[in-house]
């Protein structure tokens, strides 16, 4: 039993690697809590492409609450139909230990896996998830979903995906940009658009289906909108000047955007079905980087109307607009949290760009970041986490960061520089 | 190249066109005392001296920066970018085919929408410029891409200060 339990892990390690971000984490919880994931027994005659149980064991441990017991460490290696003995579990420190096992049912694949509580010796519980032939991340992801919400009770944000731009620079004006789709954990990148000419400001529709963002078709900037699905696209606008920062309305009928066809950036909110164009503001400083509260009744942006960045909120209903921010002299590219109670955004302080959240209530600035031109902050479904964009000496890196600031991940790409992430919402 | 060298002759011997026809108009009340030969070789002086003149407009408009430089956040010009833009803007307005493009830029600094627009505003006040010195607004086509495409790749202020900027080309 021992000589075919290495085997499998003999035969799990020497799969390639093939996540194309790669997760290091900069700071943590005090207490994470302690899991062992087991390699998953392979029973379908090949190796599979996705080691499942180091899928799980980063997704989890992606989160900051979570740290996984290395696989070096396990004292045997049971297979779900397996007796489990918890004193081996005990005596390296796990507190829940995974077991799993992966077949296949003519071209399906079939994960059974079960979630043990080794101090509570029993299992919490044990589950069959079958998936076709190209399945097995999305079972992967679907289990750590099931597993990350059993232990925190929060739902998990394993099976969304992100939107970000990759840039690769020959020279000044010879650059490949590229509108990118991937896994939560930045597996199975896709390109959806790709152009010479920059990509910015990608925005997910409420359901995840479709997407915006700003590019170039010929020299001209424009707002277009792509069903991931089928690869349509509709040119929204492409007015002379600014055609900039699209995002949907939570009810996905509209995008609020940025023009300047009025010869300076103002708000408008476009109609996706009529085309019908509303203005929202009327100022001569720029007006950029709107976004929708998630009731629908007001637009959060950045303008320069004080002189400085600072972000307004503007009431749909009479247009009527708010200052929002008032510490320090750079805010800029605000979004709201799920809930809506808060605000995240771009802030400087001491000379450096860093994301903040600001709670609308009771107005305490918190800054969560702490390299230098962090930017671009997007927060995950469950409002527990938020992806930005930030850099190193050479190019742009995303990293993850929890809404108390106390959990820091990098996601450091192995080739080009990425930036402007997009956390999608949940699928169904 | 030589269909941009071809298009700005054509303009100038339009130009030259104009100008003979309205010094033509002028004479006609003075041609009592000019004779013929006279008139040929004023006119023939005339027209050096107008080709030397957009040569040589089009000459320091050549030499001039096309590269004008911003500071952080602003978009107001330089006093050292004005002579140079006189420069152009004299061309462009001896050669009303001539046309320009200004490409907005900003520093990696601060975020990429509002980069845009500041980009823009940049590109937007040297087009204000040139058109206040005579160049006609259709002449100007203007563009931002904000912090997408650095000249520099430095990470302080040299670099910055050069990423800020408007770039003018001809088209």
């Amino acid at each position: 039993m021992r000589i075919i339990a290495w085997l499998v892990l003999l035969l799990t390690i020497t799969i390639p690697a093939r996540a194309e971000l790669v997760i290091e984490i900069t700071r943590g919880m005090e207490n994470p809590i302690k899991i062992a994931v087991v390699p998953f027994r392979v029973q379908t005659g090949g190796a599979l492409e996705v080691d499942l149980a180091r899928l799980i064991e980063s997704n989890l441990e992606r989160t900051g609450q979570f740290v996984r017991v290395r696989r070096d460490s396990m004292l045997s290696l049971p297979g779900p139909d397996e007796q489990i003995f918890y004193r081996d579990w005990r005596a390296i420190d796990s507190e829940y230990t995974v077991v799993g096992a992966v077949t296949r049912e003519g071209t399906e694949f079939v994960v059974r896996y079960g979630l043990h509580d080794v101090y509570g010796e029993r299992v919490l519980f044990s589950e069959r998830v079958p998936g076709g032939p190209d399945a097995l991340r999305d079972i992967g992801h679907f289990i750590s979903d099931r597993i990350y919400e059993s232990l925190t009770g929060i739902k998990g944000f394993f099976s969304t995906r992100l939107l970000y731009v990759s840039a690769e620079r020959r020279s000044e004006k010879d650059q490949t940009f590229k509108l990118i789709l991937s896994d939560a954990d930045g597996g199975r990148p896709r390109t959806v658009f790709q152009s010479s000419e920059p990509i910015l400001s990608p925005a997910w529709s409420p359901d995840g289906s479709r997407v915006a963002y700003m590019s170039f078709r010929g020299k001209r900037a424009g707002i277009y909108v792509q069903t991931l699905a089928t690869g349509d696209v509709q040119q929204v606008t492409s007015f002379p000047g600014l055609n900039s920062a699209p995002r949907f309305s939570p009810d996905g009928r509209k995008l609020v955007l940025t023009l300047s066809k009025d010869g300076n950036p103002e708000i408008y909110v476009a109609n996706l079905r009529t085309g019908e164009l509303e203005r929202m503001t009327n100022h001569f400083g720029i007006d950029t980087e709107a976004s929708w509260s998630p009731d629908g009744r007001s637009i959060l942006f950045t303008s320069s109307r004080g002189g400085k960045p600072q972000l307004y909120l503007l009431s749909i209903a009479d247009k009527s607009v708010k200052r929002v921010t008032f510490d320090g002299d750079y805010n800029s590219n605000g979004a709201f949290t799920p809930d809506g109670s808060a605000i995240v955004f771009v802030h400087r302080t001491n000379e450096r760009f860093h994301i903040a959240s600001m709670n609308l209530q009771s107005r305490e600035l918190r800054i969560l970041t702490e390299t230098d031109l962090d930017e671009s902050p997007s927060v995950a479904p469950n409002g527990t986490m938020l992806i930005y964009a930030t850099s190193d000496e050479e190019r742009g890196l995303l990293g993850l960061v929890s809404m108390d600031g106390r959990v820091r991940v990098r996601l450091p790409s192995v080739s080009e520089s990425v930036r402007e992430p997009a956390w999608s919402p949940y699928f169904n | 190249m030589k269909v941009f060298k071809q298009a700005r002759i054509a303009g100038i011997a339009l130009i030259l066109a104009v100008l003979a026809g309205c010094a033509g108009q002028v004479n006609e009340s003075a041609s009592k005392v000019e004779t013929a030969e006279e008139r040929a070789a004023r006119e023939a002086r005339q027209a050096a001296f107008e080709q030397g003149s957009v040569a040589n407009l089009k000459a320091s408009a050549m030499a001039a920066d096309t590269l004008f430089f911003f500071e952080f956040d602003k978009s107001d010009l330089s006093q050292d970018a004005l002579d140079d833009l006189d420069a152009h803007a004299k061309f462009l307005v001896a050669d009303r085919n001539a046309k320009v493009r200004l490409e907005g830029h900003a520093d990696e600094r601060g975020t990429r929408a509002y980069n845009l627009a500041l980009g823009e505003r940049r590109a937007n006040a040297v087009a204000r410029y040139l058109v206040i010195q005579g160049v006609n607004r259709t002449q100007i086509e203007t563009v931002s891409y904000g912090e997408e495409r650095p000249l520099s790749l430095v990470r302080d202020d040299s670099g910055w200060s050069r990423n800020r900027r408007v770039e003018l080309i001809y088209q």
